[in-house]
């Protein structure tokens, strides 16, 4: 058990007034049972915005939506929250052999958001690439159970791609950061969902932070200065989902503060609407999460406005306690 | 039984009078048809029309037809064809003889179509509800998540009104043994609705005296009775209801516009809308005025670029938030695309007694989901009459793309593999052999494939059947040929009764005394296309005036000439024209081809008399320009497009309602024409310019006859400039455009506040007083430059405070 401190800034300057507009930001830690609890939270926006409200997607990520004012020419928003984090490890293989899994998907019944069906179907965003494909049948030929097959696919693309911030940007599609064998945690997370997905393991695309500073003794992981994105796949019905980070070759356990998941990067990016972190523009982006004593946060500054959200818990990974199909009986 | 056969006898007797030749229509073996009983007689719904159109001569019956296009071509019904990358508007394809269907069979129709549209309902619900059916295995959860007609942001969120589909059409057929099927189920946004009307419309033209001796029940009611529903649904009076469309590029805006303007609603793009604090708004030149009705005729998921699809040029940034405040009512619900899915009807026989309590009433095509092993055996044993086809596509089954697939056409290890490999993306679907219709074709009656299209709308009592319909003409006998992109036609469809139907109104007479309702506020994007049209139809007139006076000196040679020349020239070129071109240059009919364009985007607000006038007078430009010469031929043909414009000018200024929308069509033309004036003075009433230079002012200024009456002196500049730009009492001077737009500009919302005029008012007062307090010798060429200059400026403003 760990409880993080964390501060995540998002600044934009605008060289001429700028009509911003209506936004959604995807940047609030998560709440999941047995995983990670939201103990405080505070978002303070500078100018006002015209409206502010929240809302929980599909697939239960706190979305926060602002309507900013017209002849911007700064915004800045900061969040300031305390995470408890359990300290979870990989556990048992018990995952379906990967002859079994179809069986498995097709045994699920059921839309709830942690469903596997959501996540096998490819998406605009993340398109069938032949080539993306042939590597994951290579890379997972000896693989026998599905957490293996994950594994060795993580550990291959952590081997044969590099980190590079310059080499790709927010728009770049999967199959080119995999030509380039270069790119950033979301071309990681992008590329491997799509390889997952092209051998019918479902996969979903996490959105979250890593913490900034390693305990003692260990090396800091790559991607923790800025949003982070990882890959969860549905591994059977025994295990479930597994969390894999491929930018650092590791199951994403205690290090990874989650925002939420979706079937790929638009259903998690932490700014939608006409400001993007795609770097084109003059903004700025930083996390700062460490581990720290449960501290409170600090009180909103003069000419800031702090939202405040409820921190409760909200059903994500488990599945909805009654039988729904009770009362339509079985076909 | 007795009519029957007589109207038989009718037929057969005198099968050659008028070239019908009705003695060879053979409908196809095994197929139905719907004028010839499997017993080789004739339909008696039938004998009516047959009997005159037997009794018509080639020449009488070429004229009943030739009613009904020039009804189609007055009202400006086309639809688009698209080509590679381009689409055209094609005339509408009227397929002259009506489809007749005998009331009772129509009973049978309407009670099985509302039990699938309360089906619908029900499924509509669950899918973006608890999910209970693909929870209980009812339905694959494939179908659904992997659908992208299902929208996410979407589940849980509670129509406001209780209810997901308020207007939907099925595509329906009959098969071989004269049984109706359902082809395929319109959830999303169906269009024909407005269409069937205009058909209905142009074959009353075509055969007025069989349609009024007939019982045919009318298409008015259904209309009026939707429209009552939706105005009752508003929560204010105030509030109003918009159509949603696309834009003029769309396959089907003719129909938004059309059915706009019939039920009197706004149409809006999703440009025009605007969310805050959670209500839907749309923007007008009096501000913003809550919607609370949005009927979307465009895909849902393009409706909202931040929360649906992010590619989205045409919606509206937080859409989905409105809805989830329940700040407003949008039919059918975001998401209902996922109905029309072909896989869905699959599992629609299953679901009906799951859902209705009813086994399905009218059967759909039969359909097997190939996700499933069992369903794969099954078309591996026996492909015959079995077609594939996208298991999500939710096309028409005529219409697919890609075309479906025989699966008796492929080799059966190629089958297999491909069943095997993308089975849950595939759907096999039963060859449709669809009944014929009787079609004229190149002058006799002929048996065509024929489908139809049958629209339901939820009102206060429940869902009500349109009594007629859509119907789709194979352009062959092949069913594929039914597709108007692939040359197939359209027909009306007449309900028929034995009885007297009544007559129906849009309007009934209102109960209590008249009040009179206050014109509804203006969309500022429709204001802005106003105001533009005004402006290039000026625009228009002031290059033809140009054009004209420069060809009719074009036989006057020599050196004298020439400096007159280019001063026209440079007049010409300040509009982007070149002179030398041709005798129409392309410039003119660009601009002309703009002034179209804006009037497109406001069919809605358009007569059709204006619109006819409009494009009337781009199609006479274009003509001209093909074979007018320069010179005297040229100066003719442009003061036939000179009394056009005048014709258009009038249509507009005698019948346009003197309210916001008339006020910027105003606007622009005063403004394009006070640029116009003060342009030319300056150029041609300098000192500098040169000889019958003064002349030529008052011909563009169309003042030859008030310049003689009102000056006895010859003609100089002092004259010229108090006529042409002082004096109040001349329509064509600059200071007449001026004042009127003084007038115009403080009527418009907003124009001054407890006094205080608005930054626009205030402009527009300095210039008024400018050209008010001005001399003849004061209005140097300077001083005319500046005063264009600050005319030019007043279109921005106007741009800013009204029309963004």
């Amino acid at each position: 058990m760990t409880i993080y401190s964390m501060q995540v800034t998002f600044r934009y300057d605008f060289d001429r007034p700028s009509g911003a507009g209506r936004q959604l930001f995807r940047i609030m830690p998560a709440t999941i049972p047995d995983r990670q609890t939201l103990l405080d939270v505070q978002l303070r926006v500078e100018p006002e915005p015209l409206e502010s409200s929240h809302f929980t997607d599909f697939f239960g990520t706190q979305v926060v939506e602002l309507v900013m004012p017209p002849g911007l020419t700064r915004l800045e928003l900061v969040l300031e929250a305390e995470v408890e984090r359990a300290a979870l490890d990989s556990g048992l293989d018990i995952s379906a052999p990967l002859a079994q899994l179809a069986r498995d998907i097709a045994a699920y019944r059921g839309l709830d958001p942690a469903a596997p069906h959501h996540f096998l179907a490819h998406t605009p965003r993340i398109p069938a690439v032949a080539e993306i494909a042939a590597y994951a049948r290579a890379a997972t030929a000896k693989a026998v159970s599905t957490r293996e097959a994950v594994e060795m696919l993580g550990l291959a693309l952590h081997r044969d791609m590099t980190f590079d911030a310059e080499a790709t940007d927010v728009h770049t599609a999967p199959a080119e950061a995999f030509a380039l064998k270069r790119g950033v945690c979301q071309d990681f997370a992008q590329i491997m969902v799509g390889a997952l997905r092209s051998l019918a393991i479902p996969a979903a695309y996490v959105g979250g932070y890593l913490r900034t500073l390693p305990p003692p003794g260990q090396p800091r992981l790559v991607g923790a200065d800025a949003s982070h994105a990882w890959v969860r796949a549905w591994c059977g019905a025994e295990i479930g989902w597994v969390d894999y980070d491929p930018t650092n070759a590791c199951y994403a356990l205690g290090d990874h503060v989650e925002i939420g998941f979706g079937r790929d990067y638009d259903e998690v990016a932490p700014v939608l609407g006409m400001m993007r972190l795609d770097g084109n523009q003059a903004g700025s982006h930083s996390v700062d999460i460490e581990e720290r004593p449960l501290t409170p946060v600090a009180p909103p500054r003069p000419g800031e406005v702090a939202i405040t959200l409820p921190p409760g818990p909200h059903a994500r990974l488990a599945r909805p306690a009654a039988d729904p199909a009770a009362e339509l009986g079985e076909p | 039984m007795e009519r029957a056969a007589s109207a038989s006898g009718v037929a057969a007797s005198r099968p050659g009078h008028s070239g019908l030749g009705l003695g060879g229509y053979a409908p196809p073996a095994g197929v139905t048809d719907e004028m010839i009983g499997p017993d080789g007689r004739l339909r008696p719904a039938w004998a009516p029309l047959l009997q005159h159109l037997a009794a018509l001569s080639p020449e009488a019956m070429s004229r009943a037809l030739a009613r009904a296009d020039q009804y189609l071509r007055d009202s400006g019904v086309f639809y688009r064809q698209y080509g590679t990358g381009t689409s055209t508007e094609r005339p509408w394809p009227l397929s002259h003889l009506p489809v007749l269907i005998d009331e009772d069979d129509w009973a049978e129709v309407s009670a099985a179509l509302i039990q699938r549209a309360e089906l619908l309902e029900l499924l509509m619900a669950d899918l973006y509800g608890p999910n209970r059916l693909v929870a209980a295995g009812h339905l694959p959860p494939a179908l659904v998540a992997g659908n992208p007609q299902w929208l996410r942001p979407m589940v849980g969120i509670k129509p406001r009104l209780g209810h997901y589909l308020h207007f939907v059409a099925f595509e329906i057929g009959r098969g071989p043994g004269g049984d109706w099927w359902v082809l395929s189920d319109r959830t999303q946004a169906p269009s024909g609705a407005g269409y069937a009307l205009e058909n209905r419309v142009a074959t009353a033209r075509a055969f007025p005296d069989v349609f009024a001796a007939q019982n045919v029940h009318r298409l008015a009611g259904f209309f009026r009775d939707f429209r009552d529903t939706l105005m009752n649904y508003r929560t204010d009076s105030d509030a109003r209801v918009a159509i949603l469309t696309p834009g003029p590029l769309n396959e089907t805006y003719y129909e938004h516009a059309w059915i706009a303007r019939y039920l009197g609603f706004t149409l809006v793009q999703g440009d025009d809308l605007v969310v805050d604090h959670g209500r839907l708004m749309v923007r007008t030149v009096s501000g913003l005025h809550p919607i609370d009705i949005l009927w979307r005729r465009m895909d849902g998921d393009y409706t909202d670029p931040l929360e649906l699809n992010g590619a989205s040029r045409i919606g509206t940034p937080g859409m989905v938030s409105a809805l989830r405040h329940g700040g407003v009512t949008m039919l059918n619900a975001l998401g209902s695309g996922v109905l029309e899915s072909r896989a869905m009807m699959a599992f629609l026989p299953k679901l009906a007694p799951l859902l209705t309590d009813a086994p399905l009433a009218m059967p759909n095509i039969a359909t097997w989901w190939l996700g499933g092993a069992a369903e794969r055996d099954r078309v591996l044993a026996d492909p015959q009459r079995l077609v594939l086809s996208p298991a999500l596509d939710t096309g028409l089954p005529f219409d697919s793309d890609p075309p479906p697939v025989l699966a008796s056409s492929l080799a059966p290890g190629a089958l297999a593999g491909r069943l095997a490999r993308d089975g849950a993306g595939l759907v096999a679907q039963e060859l449709v052999t669809l009944s014929t219709t009787p079609a004229l074709v190149e002058g006799r009656i002929r048996p065509r494939p024929f489908s139809l299209r049958v629209f339901l709308a939820r009102t206060a009592e429940g869902w009500q059947v349109m009594p007629g319909g859509f119907a789709r003409i194979g352009a062959t006998e092949e069913a594929t040929a039914l597709a108007m992109q692939r040359g197939g036609g359209a027909a009306d469809v007449w309900i028929l009764s034995p009885d007297d139907v009544p007559a129906v109104t849009m309007a009934p007479p209102p109960k209590g005394p008249f009040r009179r309702t206050a014109p509804g506020a203006l969309p500022s994007r429709a204001a802005d296309n106003l105001f533009w049209m005004g402006r290039y139809v000026e625009r228009t007139e002031d290059m033809v005036r140009i054009l004209r006076a420069r060809n009719m000196r074009y036989a006057e040679s020599g050196r004298g000439a020439l400096p007159l020349q280019e001063a026209m020239d440079a007049l010409l070129d300040d509009y982007g024209v070149t002179p030398g071109d041709a005798a129409i240059p392309a410039g003119l009919i660009h601009t002309l081809s703009l002034a179209v364009g804006s009037a497109a985007q406001i069919r809605d607000r358009f007569s059709t008399d204006g619109w006819s006038a409009l494009t009337d007078l781009e199609k006479t430009a274009r003509r001209m320009s093909a074979r007018v010469v320069q010179g005297d031929d040229a100066a003719r043909a442009l003061s036939a497009l000179l009394r056009k414009l005048a014709g258009f000018s009038g249509l507009v200024h005698e019948n346009m309602y003197r309210f916001f929308g008339w006020r910027f069509l105003t606007l622009g033309r005063m403004h394009e024409r006070a640029m116009a004036m003060t342009g030319i003075m300056a150029r041609l009433a300098d000192p500098a310019a040169p000889a019958g230079a003064l002349d030529l002012c008052v011909e563009l200024g169309d003042s030859v006859l008030t310049h003689r009456r009102r000056f006895s002196v010859s003609t100089t500049r002092e004259t010229v400039i108090d006529l042409l730009v002082l004096d109040p009492l001349n329509p064509r001077s600059v200071r007449h455009q001026v004042d009127h737009m003084t007038a115009q500009i403080n009527e418009l919302p907003g124009a001054a506040r407890h006094g205080e005029y608005s930054e626009l008012g205030r402009a527009m007062l300095r210039v008024q007083t400018e050209v008010a307090t001005a001399t003849p010798e004061s209005m140097t060429t300077d001083a005319l430059e500046l005063l264009g200059e600050r005319i030019a400026a007043l279109s921005n403003l106007l741009t800013e405070a009204y029309l963004r």
